[in-house]
């Protein structure tokens, strides 16, 4: 049976930590998102997340701080993406250069790994309960800084992402947004891959966005309904996943992927 | 009247180790309207990019309002070439104007009311007030264009910079386009310098034209730069410039296919 709602009264308060987390991060990936797509770098958070995994991986072998391992791993590669992969064209074959070395460094550490056997696959696929306090708490504040930031420099990011020779010519500092954008998306996925883990967390930094976009073209409403496809996404996961044997992450992807096909129809029904 | 609103002293640029245009002196007025004429790779794009600060010169000096220039002047405006952004999301018509007003500016403080008052005035301008809510990805070249010239004028800048803004745009569009980016420069006492590789579209409204070539210049009325005479003796071999019904050709230096130089910013 997938599903077991008999006891759930008793399962919830386990996964209070997560349905936190989860929200936090639905606003992190929901805002990210928008400019993930406006800037054409999907392929490059897969990358990312994959060094993101090995960072976690080597520092749960060598028994550091997980979060803090995937987000070396994240900024690395985001650095490395941003400077070598500064042109779209290029940016495609470094992400793919990194994406399978990454897995594999990620791979290599976990096999070496002696501890429990959920810790390895909750970093690739996603885990429930095994959001901790110190988790939470470092979490929180990479959440924190990153939806600050990105408020600080929504506008101008927003004008070197859809017109950046114009934005330049105004005196935007295209290429140290970009830098920062890096950053930015770095810390969003080291975060996310905590609860949904690195093979999906583009479920949580892409398509969410990628749906709002087919149902709006207004700069405020695409966000705010990017930010809600999240949240729907991860917090009904989370409650279906406490129901079932099942990990979190199918529930999260084909929520999302659902509402991503809606987006899609109701585009399709108003342009007819 | 007050000095000029641009003033270019000796200027030299390289780039790769190769003169570009040297000793350039330009000095331009408000009001003033300064075609940018050249061949490929004759460096006018550049002179743009080293206006707007983005290139630095190797000699000379280039001054704004009398202060030297520096980049993101607020008081510049610019107009680029009509294409579609690179964007993969939607922007509408009226994004792109408000980019103009406060696009370079941190946080989301609500937009005064000048600012409201500005829109209002650009948008009625340019005739968008129904094309405003369409994505410009479904604009045509010079609905876009449009739009183009509203962002650059909308913060009633001192100078404006226009980068082959008529490109790929029909005749009739042309002229439309340049009189919108005259009429409104003319409203703020605005300069503009326009570069093209096709003057005929903008004749009857320059001031001056500005010739470069070989990293030598021209500059005068266009009937004192466009004749066989002086651009034979910019380029130094023979050039003829012939008048036909109003429309002027130039033989022998032109490069029709005359592609952009486009830096990529990302």
């Amino acid at each position: 049976m997938i599903f077991d709602f008999s006891n759930y009264d008793q399962l919830l308060p386990l996964v209070t930590n997560s349905l936190i987390v989860g929200a936090m991060l639905a606003v992190v990936g929901g805002l990210v998102g928008v400019f993930v797509i406006n800037r054409d770098m999907s392929f490059a958070v897969h990358g990312i997340s994959e060094l993101s995994f090995a960072g976690a991986s080597i520092t749960l072998l060598v028994g550091g701080n997980v979060v803090f391992g995937s987000v070396i791993g994240s900024l690395v590669a985001a650095i490395v993406i941003g400077i070598l992969g500064a042109k779209a064209k290029e940016r495609n074959s470094i992400t793919a250069v990194l994406m399978p070395f990454g897995l594999g460094l990620g791979i290599l550490a976990l096999s070496l790994y002696q501890g429990r056997a959920s810790n390895k696959f909750g970093l690739l696929t996603g885990q429930i309960v095994a959001v901790d306090d110190p988790q939470l708490m470092s979490i929180s504040v990479i959440s924190a800084i990153v939806v600050v930031t990105l408020l600080i420099v929504w506008r101008p990011l927003t004008f070197a992402s859809v017109d950046s020779e114009v934005a330049a010519a105004r005196g935007v500092a295209t290429r140290s947004l970009s830098v920062l954008f890096m950053v930015i998306l770095g810390l969003a996925v080291a975060a996310s891959i905590q609860v949904v883990g690195a093979l999906l967390v583009l479920s949580l930094l892409v398509t969410p966005a990628a749906a709002a976009v087919r149902v709006s073209k207004s700069p405020l409403v695409i966000p705010l309904l990017s930010v809600a496809f999240a949240m729907v996404s991860v917090i009904g996961g989370i409650l279906l996943a406490l129901g079932s044997s099942l990990p979190i992450s199918p529930y999260v992807t084909s929520i999302s992927f659902l509402i991503y096909l809606v987006a899609r129809v109701i585009a399709w029904v108003k342009n007819r | 009247m007050s000095g000029p609103v641009l003033e270019i002293k000796n200027a030299k640029l390289e780039l790769d180790g190769r003169v570009i245009w040297e000793n350039l002196n330009l000095d331009v007025k408000q009001n003033e309207f300064i075609a940018i004429l050249g061949a490929n790779g004759s460096g006018k794009s550049s002179l743009l990019k080293a206006i707007l600060g983005q290139l630095p010169l190797s000699a000379g000096s280039i001054e704004l309002n009398s202060k030297k220039i520096r980049r993101g002047s607020r008081r510049v405006g610019y107009v680029p070439q009509s294409r579609q952004t690179e964007a993969t999301m939607p922007i509408r018509g009226k994004d792109l104007l408000w980019l103009g007003l406060n696009g370079h500016r941190f946080g989301f403080w609500p937009a005064s009311k000048t600012a409201r008052t500005q829109f209002d005035h650009i948008i009625e301008a340019i005739g968008g007030k129904e094309l405003q809510h369409h994505p410009i990805s479904e604009m045509s070249g010079g609905e876009l264009q449009r739009f183009r010239v509203g962002q650059a004028v909308i913060s009633e800048p001192d100078l404006i910079l226009a980068d082959e803004p008529l490109s790929a745009l029909d005749y009739n569009q042309q002229a439309a386009i340049a009189e919108l980016l005259s009429r409104e420069s003319k409203e703020h006492n605005a300069a503009v310098l326009f570069v093209t590789h096709d003057v005929n579209p903008i004749l009857n409204m320059v001031d001056r034209v500005l010739y470069l070539a070989d990293g030598k210049f021209s500059i005068g009325t266009p009937d004192e730069v466009l004749t066989s005479k002086t651009l034979s003796a910019l380029y130094g071999t023979p050039i003829d410039v012939v008048r036909n019904q109003g429309r002027i050709l130039v033989l022998g230096a032109h490069d029709n296919h005359d592609h952009h130089y486009q830096e990529e910013w990302s």
